[in-house]
């Protein structure tokens, strides 16, 4: 499948600077046919495929770089201490843009889908958290005593991922399922439809405007101070919780029976049909895993941010998935770095261009991204024979 | 074979009863979209026999395969595996019921070691001291993946990849082993180790179905041989009868 469909697509440049051993594969086929775009330029045209192949093979370093200087660019601008806040808040924005994006990545893994509707389960998981908070009365559990509080948890977390979960699997089996073996457009016009379905619902259902959600006041009071910057315990709670999920996937990904099956079908459907591997199945819990990955990011985006919207997802979804395209879609790694990436981009860059450029900067880098890096930064890596 | 594509050498006769029939093609007609690859094949493949399959490229012969693990629905015809017809069951079950398939193209999970990757061929096993067994019957079998098996199977030589593919087959404790052109790219001193091997697998009582470009390794190999020629069987019988047929000389074997 993936592996080796995706190798003619590999963009030039793509195999890295690496000994030759190690080669990247353009999963998603996102990248430019050939280089020979540039023959445009005439006589220019060596001197543009070496810029081409230099800004390729060393996108990292230059995103890396342009990173820590908007950092320093923040530092100078307004100290030690604006500078801090922000990468505070670039790791919490982070966390939940690699939640989300670890979703979009498992699923393009192994069916070879941009799942559009991603997003707004993220969305309707926010809203589902609400309705079990409200239901089971929650909030006032959890801001009665600790104990309440990791109760609250206790029950919230579980129930929104396994809603947002059945969801996933629910569009899957609906939406997707039947167009497995359709031509790539199909399925992804569909999750494009499945996206505005979600959406049209939720407006309804919710209204067009912000809803509070009560969880805001779950987590409260300042866990210690770095200078002048506080570090919240919601803070520690958001990053604490989107680092404990990511190891916990990593771990089942590799050492489990259905992880190992995951892993399989995404590189050979057939062969993985071969070893008896139920492929449904398999695509099913793909499915459910990243739903609710995306549903604990909805209730961590929930306890810190404190509202949601009909939908917030769907600009929430294209960012994360820049992130997932940036680690190098179909990587899970790749994916949670990707996320942390793209929440010092977002923060950073929008505190020093204005925070209303922040999401078009990232758009930016998502064409760069195609454009130079279509394998993403750490790409799907082939070991082949030279 | 002949001109109108009748065999020369007739099927031996069935006496045998129907648990003895571990794969039963009963005239298949299997087609990719419009294209028809497969027209009336029928084929049999018995209790411990190794059956050669072979035929000029694009003759069918890896459509036949697919079609005995489910990868491909047949449009008219049976299949029938261990006697029981298999309609509609879908791989993953064929697989289960102890069809093993080392397929064309070797299918390695690439980016998985060699140990994992025979681990998936115990995939829907449970028995964990059979497949503790069976890993070692294949280290044993194949002393070089030992040496490899925290190593990618990416990065593996082509030989070292088919000797995975075989042994990831072999790992489901397969009753019938589906083997799709085993000796491909390999060294000749390699093809020979990997035959000796399949004598070897099927001496302990595995079943064996071989596609085989070199055809008379092949036969010699097999009890009985199929020919495919533009999708249909063109002759069949035993081994000796077909290495000793004009026609299969000149076309197959070169003479
Ligand atoms: N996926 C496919 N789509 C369309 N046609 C196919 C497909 N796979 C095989 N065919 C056609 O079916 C016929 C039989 O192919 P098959 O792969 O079974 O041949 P083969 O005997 O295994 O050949 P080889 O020795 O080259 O492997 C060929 O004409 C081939 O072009
Ligand atoms: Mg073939």
């Amino acid at each position: 499948m993936s592996d080796q469909s995706g190798i003619p697509g590999a963009a030039p440049g793509g195999t890295g600077g690496r000994s030759g051993s190690v080669t990247l594969v353009d999963q998603a086929n996102l990248g430019p046919r050939t280089a020979e775009g540039s023959s445009f330029f005439g006589a220019a045209a060596p001197v543009l495929r070496l810029a081409y192949s230099l800004i390729s093979k060393n996108f990292g370093a230059l995103l890396l770089g342009l990173i820590v200087l908007s950092i320093f660019g923040t530092f100078l601008q307004g100290g030690a201490t604006l500078m801090g806040n922000q990468i505070k808040n670039a790791l919490v924005l982070g966390a939940i843009y690699a939640l989300v994006a670890i979703g979009y990545t498992m699923v393009y893994g192994i069916i070879e889908l941009i799942n559009f509707a991603h997003g707004d389960v993220f969305t309707v998981s926010g809203f589902y958290a609400i309705f079990i908070a409200n239901t089971l009365h929650l909030n006032s559990l959890a801001t009665s005593s600790f104990g309440g509080l990791l109760l609250a948890l206790a029950i919230v977390f579980p129930l929104s991922m396994l809603a947002a979960g059945l969801t996933g699997v629910a569009i899957e089996f609906v939406a997707y399922r039947r167009l497995r073996d359709a031509p790539r457009l199909a399925p992804l016009i569909t999750a494009i439809g499945v996206s505005f379905l979600i959406e049209g619902v939720m407006l309804v259902r919710e209204g067009p405007d912000y809803v509070t959600t009560g969880q805001a006041s779950w987590i409260n009071g300042t866990a210690f101070k770095l200078g002048q910057v506080s570090i919240g315990y919601t803070d520690l709670f958001v990053v604490g919780t989107a680092l404990l999920l990511m190891f916990a996937l990593g771990a089942f990904v590799q050492r489990t029976r259905l992880g190992k099956a995951m892993r399989s079908t995404a590189q050979d459907r057939t062969a993985a049909l071969l070893c008896g591997i139920d492929i449904n199945r398999t695509i099913s819990a793909t499915f459910f895993i990243g739903s609710a990955l995306a549903a604990a990011a909805a209730v961590i985006y929930s306890i810190n941010y404190g509202d949601v919207k009909w939908n917030i997802g769907f600009r929430l979804g294209i960012i994360a998935f820049t992130a997932a395209v940036l680690g190098g879609i179909g990587n899970i790694v790749g994916a949670g770095v990707g996320g942390f990436l793209i929440g010092l981009i977002y923060v950073f860059g929008g505190s020093l261009v204005g925070g209303e450029w922040s999401e078009a900067l990232i758009f930016a880098i998502l064409v760069l991204i195609l454009t130079f890096r279509p394998v993403g930064l750490f790409g799907v890596e082939v070991t082949t024979r030279a | 074979m002949s001109e109108n594509g009748q065999p020369v050498v007739a099927t031996t006769a069935d006496t045998s009863t129907v648990t003895d029939k571990v794969i039963d093609l009963r005239a298949i007609d299997v087609y990719y979209g419009r294209v028809q690859a497969l027209t009336r094949v029928s084929l049999e493949v018995r209790q411990g026999e190794i059956v050669a399959l072979i035929g000029s490229n694009g003759a069918g012969k890896t459509t036949t395969l697919r079609t005995i693990s489910g990868l491909i629905s047949p449009r008219k015809g049976e299949v029938l595996l261990f006697g029981k017809a298999i309609q509609g069951i879908g791989a993953a079950q064929i697989a289960r019921l102890g069809v093993g398939h080392a397929p064309e193209g070797r299918r390695l999970f690439a980016r998985m070691t060699v140990r994992e990757n025979l681990d998936m061929g115990a995939y829907s096993r449970g028995d964990r001291a059979g497949i503790r067994t069976d890993l070692e019957r294949v280290y044993t079998l194949f002393p070089r993946l030992r040496e490899r098996d925290s190593q990618l199977a990416g990065s593996l030589s082509g030989g070292e990849q088919q000797m995975v593919a075989i042994g990831r087959a072999l790992m489901s404790a397969p009753k019938v082993l589906l083997l799709d052109e085993p000796s491909l790219g390999l060294a000749p001193i390699l093809v020979d180790a990997i035959f000796e091997v399949i004598r070897e697998i099927n001496a302990k009582g595995t079943t064996i179905l071989l596609i085989e470009q070199n055809a008379l390794l092949a036969l010699k190999t097999a009890v009985r041989g199929y020919v495919l020629e533009n999708g249909a069987v063109a002759l069949a019988g035993p081994s000796e009868e077909l290495i000793a047929s004009p026609d299969i000389q000149r076309a197959y074997l070169g003479m």
